[in-house]
């Protein structure tokens, strides 16, 4: 099951916030923050993997991706696949790409229903549905027709 | 104007989320005007909010929502109410704004107005409009909580049959959820999901259907054993990688339950695993395959193959995974798949990536064995002294941590090792001080015939000054000041040690260290003059015949390297001609010389333990002078000097007894004493307990002064009686004390202390035993590995107690995460046997439990089938027929037949569920595909 999705970015602002079991703001602003020290200590060009046992006890897992500005952070256990997390991720950044033309922060900054729209289009209660860029953005074009 | 409704004003002029962002963006970061600027817009939003305009509440609630999700602004529970009214507008774009304010904020366990919701998304649920439905089905699986759940599992239900597969599949998604909080949903809903998992059912909902049972398995394998065929189906027939990973990923749980279902898969997960492009789904296949299917050598050769793959390839993610991977290999004991790819693994030692360095010095840790454990380190070592400070610590980190697992499990030679200890904690960039400092002293304690050597190093490390510069080291430092003192009768020179333990620059230590070398420097003085004395006595029957017994006690379970080393410090170290008059005064002197300053010092620790140095030599060294320790004098001095020496005699061994090591847990066993209060407020005991402290400082201040200006020896000697009798008056004072208190400080000691101080509480004696027992088997140990003397020996004195801690800790944790599981479990079974007992709806754990053992006849019987072709454990034991057992061996064929039959029994009977008859028909497929 995916746990959570993060976006923030590279001063550790979060753009987006969505966590898949009920947690008490300030218990996310903690793992923002902690999560956003272990990231930006990354170089560049190593592995996407964090090792977040200390946050989210063992067995959960953390990926991220840097897209320009943007840290992309998804935080899943066992039951997911890490490479295919960084591909669902991609599906995602796609997706707001093919939205927004040429996705950028301020894209993200701007539309924050229209973010959570395209997400939970793409994950359902921590649980994969669609991993087709094109029928997200079909769905969240319908969804934006409608009154 | 707060708190009243909305004006027109406000309505024309509402600022729009946009705005609320503009506006934040325009403050500067990090000041109060952002801040001022939020709890201002939010007194608009609480008036705004009031409005029975639907777009201005919208636009409200979406402010409201932005500001608490990304800046954490408030709390936003008084606005729950606002969300539901919203929900109910028409629009979809308002209903939406609605439920993701409830979805981000709502607490299930506590928001209340949650139940408030359960008309509308039941409305929501059943709506023409498919976007309306999944709104509906993602608010409630992020809000579900039990009763929401029950209210709306016949919608649910009803879902999982459209024809709309965009509604279809996110009902399947929904229903893990509902499951988690109401698992009585199970009875109702399963059998449609089974249905969705026919292969030719569309490729989205089986990617939905195959998640959810991945999540449903992980939790507990064993009730989907029965959907196996199908699972197998999709393995084989699917071409769908996301599909694929689930199913793999649900095979990984399975197989290990069912030996033949491991059978069955690995063929078709190793051709997928060489087959796919997918590196996702290739490492889930890898991973499987080490995980589950580890007993099938070819599938493990093809995998660590893959693995090769992966750590040549240039993508660290791959490079990352393949080292994990590895370690799981490792894990389950196929070492030459580390071994094949050693270079590789060390190598990436090296590589930029924390991630992949650390997992490789995993890798590498695992790998340690007795064997290999000193080549290991050494190539660790020399890696450590090349990388930069950070992952050299933490390759220490490991190296320590790894060689005291287990009492030193793998440690074999204890010589090497404790000079290891000695090499790491000169390597400039060690911060693992402290723990080589615990490990030194443990060892020293826990490994008798380590100690030779334990004195070895310490005296490298106290006789070096150069070492004092590196703060990190000091720990260290005060180990192997503890150890010169603690083992100096295993030291070749005494006067060097002495000398080592006093030089100038300990003056750069700290005050707790500090008081650790003066200390030591206290018993290497106590031991001198012992020797001194016993050099010059003539014959032992001249002493105290307690010193005597105590010494045959102390020197009986004495290894014999140390006795060897006893009699060598006595024949070659402590020659005759070392221990003269004028050696001694020459080492009192110098201590006193070195010492003196300190009795004046601020430190309490290094004043006070200085003090009692000096307080030994002003009592010793006018006899020395006199020459009448050497018993040459009369009758009178005679008598004088057997009074001194008996004083050093009972330093001396007061000092030299053993100190054992002491679990962790020693304090734990202590019952509480029945008389003991331990909660009561004691503030009003402050007036009496202030008037006990003032007299007690100052009679405390007067001993310190007569010690620093007193000259009669007599004085000092009382003092001196005080401080080093402990074995005789402090003793049974401490012993009162802990019969009074009910304290037992040290339970894991050796037994021989408890000899001497025999007056513990009777209470504790089972306990006593068990510490007695386990010194017992400590000797025992000793004494073996003294008759094979091949190596040094591991004293474990607390093996049993700590492992059987940890493992309550372990599965009281477990407990709780599992009842809900549990209860899934347990409907799940019901709905896949066919159980017809309808129960009741809410059952705790152990009356299921209870029902499980008293399984109804009908239900026994049918399991009965089923351990015979799937061997469903749990259920098996459990068998009350006769014929159960023979039934087992039976073929296949025979359990078919008897299936059928009971099928067909079943049938006579109400059933609740429609789908029985379609779920019981797949089932006879099982033992055909299993066999």
């Amino acid at each position: 099951m995916i746990r959570g999705v993060i976006i923030m970015n590279d001063q550790g602002k979060p753009r987006l916030v969505k966590f898949y079991e009920f947690q008490p703001m300030e218990k996310q602003q903690e793992l923002i923050r902690s999560i956003y020290r272990i990231l930006c200590s990354r170089a560049e060009n190593v592995s996407n993997f964090v090792k977040v046992d200390s946050l989210f006890g063992p067995d959960v897992r953390l990926v991220y991706k840097t897209y320009a500005t943007l840290y992309f952070v998804f935080i899943f256990d066992s039951s997911e696949n890490e490479l295919a997390m960084l591909d669902l991720m991609q599906v995602f950044v796609e997706t707001m790409d093919k939205c927004f033309s040429n996705v950028c922060e301020l894209d993200v900054v701007f539309n924050f229903n229209k973010v959570h729209t395209i997400l939970d289009e793409i994950i359902l209660g921590g649980q994969v549905l669609e991993t087709s860029s094109s029928q997200v953005v079909k769905a969240v074009e319908e969804i934006s027709r409608l009154s | 104007m707060a708190g009243g409704a909305p004006s027109l004003m406000d309505s024309l002029f509402q600022r729009s989320l946009d705005d609320i962002i503009r506006g934040l963006r325009l403050c500067p970061p990090g000041s109060d005007s952002s801040s001022a600027f939020i709890s201002r817009s939010l007194d608009e939003i609480r008036r705004e909010i009031k409005s029975t305009d639907p777009q201005m509440k919208a636009t409200a609630l979406s402010k409201l929502t932005y500001l608490h999700s990304l800046h954490a602004a408030d709390d936003m529970s008084w606005a729950a109410f606002h969300s539901v009214e919203l929900s109910s507008s028409a629009a979809h774009s308002h209903k939406r704004i609605a439920f993701l304010s409830a979805s981000l904020s709502f607490d299930p366990s506590t928001t209340d107005v949650i139940l408030l919701l359960t008309h509308q998304l039941r409305k929501d649920l059943s709506s023409p409009n498919v976007h309306d439905v999944s709104l509906a089905l993602s608010t409630l699986s992020s809000i579900c909580n039990p009763d929401l759940a029950r209210d709306l599992t016949p919608d649910l239900f009803t879902l999982l049959t459209t024809t709309k597969l965009f509604v279809r599949k996110k009902a399947i998604a929904a229903v893990l959820r509902v499951f988690e909080q109401y698992p009585d949903a199970v009875r109702v809903c399963f059998k449609r999901i089974v249905e969705n998992l026919e292969s030719d059912v569309d490729i989205e909902i089986l990617s939905a259907v195959v998640g959810l049972f991945c999540e449903l398995t992980v939790k507990e394998p064993r009730s989907y054993l029965p959907l196996a065929p199908q699972f197998y189906k999709i393995l084989v027939d699917c071409r769908n990688n996301w599909v694929l990973i689930k199913v793999v990923k649900i095979f990984a749980k399975l197989a290990p339950l069912e030996p033949r279902l491991g059978k069955r898969v690995v063929e078709p997960i190793c051709e997928h695993m060489g087959r796919t492009g997918a590196k996702s789904f290739a490492f889930e296949c890898v991973r499987t395959i080490v995980t589950s299917l580890s007993e099938y050598d070819s599938a493990v050769k093809l995998a660590v193959g893959k693995i090769r793959e992966f750590l040549l390839d240039d993508d660290p993610n791959l490079k990352y995974l393949g080292l994990q991977a590895l370690a799981i290999v490792a894990h389950e004991k196929n070492m030459w798949a580390v071994l094949e790819n050693k270079e590789l693994v060390v190598k990436a030692l090296s590589d930029v990536d924390v991630n992949i360095k650390l997992e490789a010095l995993r890798l590498v840790m695992s790998m340690v064995s007795e064997d290999n454990v000193m080549e290991i380190c050494r190539i660790l070592i020399t890696h450590a002294l090349k990388s930069d400070p950070e992952f050299c610590d933490e390759i220490l980190g490991f190296i320590l941590l790894t060689c005291a697992r287990n009492v030193y499990d793998v440690v074999f030679d204890f010589d090497w090792y404790v000079s290891f200890l000695g090499e790491m904690a000169r390597i400039p960039h060690c911060q693992r001080g402290r723990e080589i400092e615990i490990q030194l002293v443990d060892i020293g304690m826990r490994v008798k015939d380590a100690r030779a050597q334990l004195v070895n190093v310490a005296r490298e490390l106290v006789i070096d000054p150069a070492l004092f510069g590196n703060p990190f080291i000091h720990p260290v430092l005060a180990a192997a000041a503890w150890i010169s003192g603690e083992y100096i009768e295993l030291s070749r020179n005494p006067f060097e040690l002495m000398e080592a333990l006093l030089q100038p620059r300990t003056s750069l230590l700290t005050p707790s260290v500090r008081g650790v070398y003066i200390q030591s420097a206290f018993k290497v003085l106590s031991f001198c003059l012992y020797s001194y004395l016993k050099l010059n006595r003539g014959d032992a029957s001249s002493y105290p015949s307690a010193l005597t017994t105590d010494e045959t006690v102390a020197s009986e379970p004495l290894s014999d390297t140390e006795l060897d080393n006893q009699d060598m410090v006595i024949t070659h170290g402590m020659m005759p001609h070392n221990f003269t008059r004028e050696s001694i005064m020459g080492l009192v002197n110098l201590v006193e010389i070195n010492l003196g300053p300190l009795a004046g010092s601020n430190e309490v620790e290094i004043q006070e333990r200085a003090s009692n140095v000096l307080g030994l030599i002003k009592l010793i060294k006018p006899k020395i002078i006199l020459g009448c320790l050497d018993q040459s004098e009369g009758e009178k001095i005679k008598g004088e000097a057997k009074a001194s020496t008996e004083i050093i005699t009972l330093i001396f061994d007061a000092l030299s007894e053993e100190l054992g090591p002491v679990s962790l847990n020693s304090q734990e066993r202590v019952a509480i004493p029945d008389g003991l209060v331990l909660k009561e407020n004691l503030d009003d005991l402050e007036a009496i307990c202030g008037d006990i402290k003032l007299p007690l400082s100052t009679s405390f201040s007067l001993v310190k002064h007569q010690l620093m200006d007193g000259t009669r020896i007599s004085e000092c000697q009382s003092h001196k009686e005080e401080e080093s009798e402990p074995s005789t008056e402090s003793m049974s004072l401490l012993a009162e004390h802990r019969k009074r208190h009910g304290l037992y400080y040290l339970g894991g000691s050796e037994n021989k202390e408890m000899v001497i101080s025999n007056d513990y509480p009777p209470a504790h004696d089972p306990q006593g035993k068990a510490i007695d027992e386990a010194g017992d088997l400590v000797k025992q140990l000793t004494e073996q590995s003294l008759v094979l003397k091949k190596k040094p020996n591991q004293v474990k004195p607390r093996p049993v107690v700590v492992k059987l801690d940890d493992g309550e800790g372990l599965s009281a944790a477990a407990k709780t995460p599992e009842f809900k599981a549990d209860l899934i479990s347990g409907a799940v079974q019901d709905v896949l046997l066919s159980n017809e007992t309808t129960s009741s709806t809410s059952r705790s754990k152990s009356s299921k439990k209870k029902e499980m053992d008293n399984l109804p006849e009908s239900k026994n019987n049918i399991i009965e089938a089923d351990t015979s072709t799937l061997s469903f454990p749990g259920s098996g034991r459990r068998k009350q027929h006769t014929h159960g057992k023979e039934r087992k061996h039976q073929s296949s064929v025979k359990n078919k037949e008897e299936r059928d039959h009971k099928d067909k029994q079943k049938s006579k009977h109400k059933s609740r569920q429609r789908a029985d008859g379609a779920l019981a028909a797949q089932s006879p497929v099982i033992p055909d595909f299993l066999l």
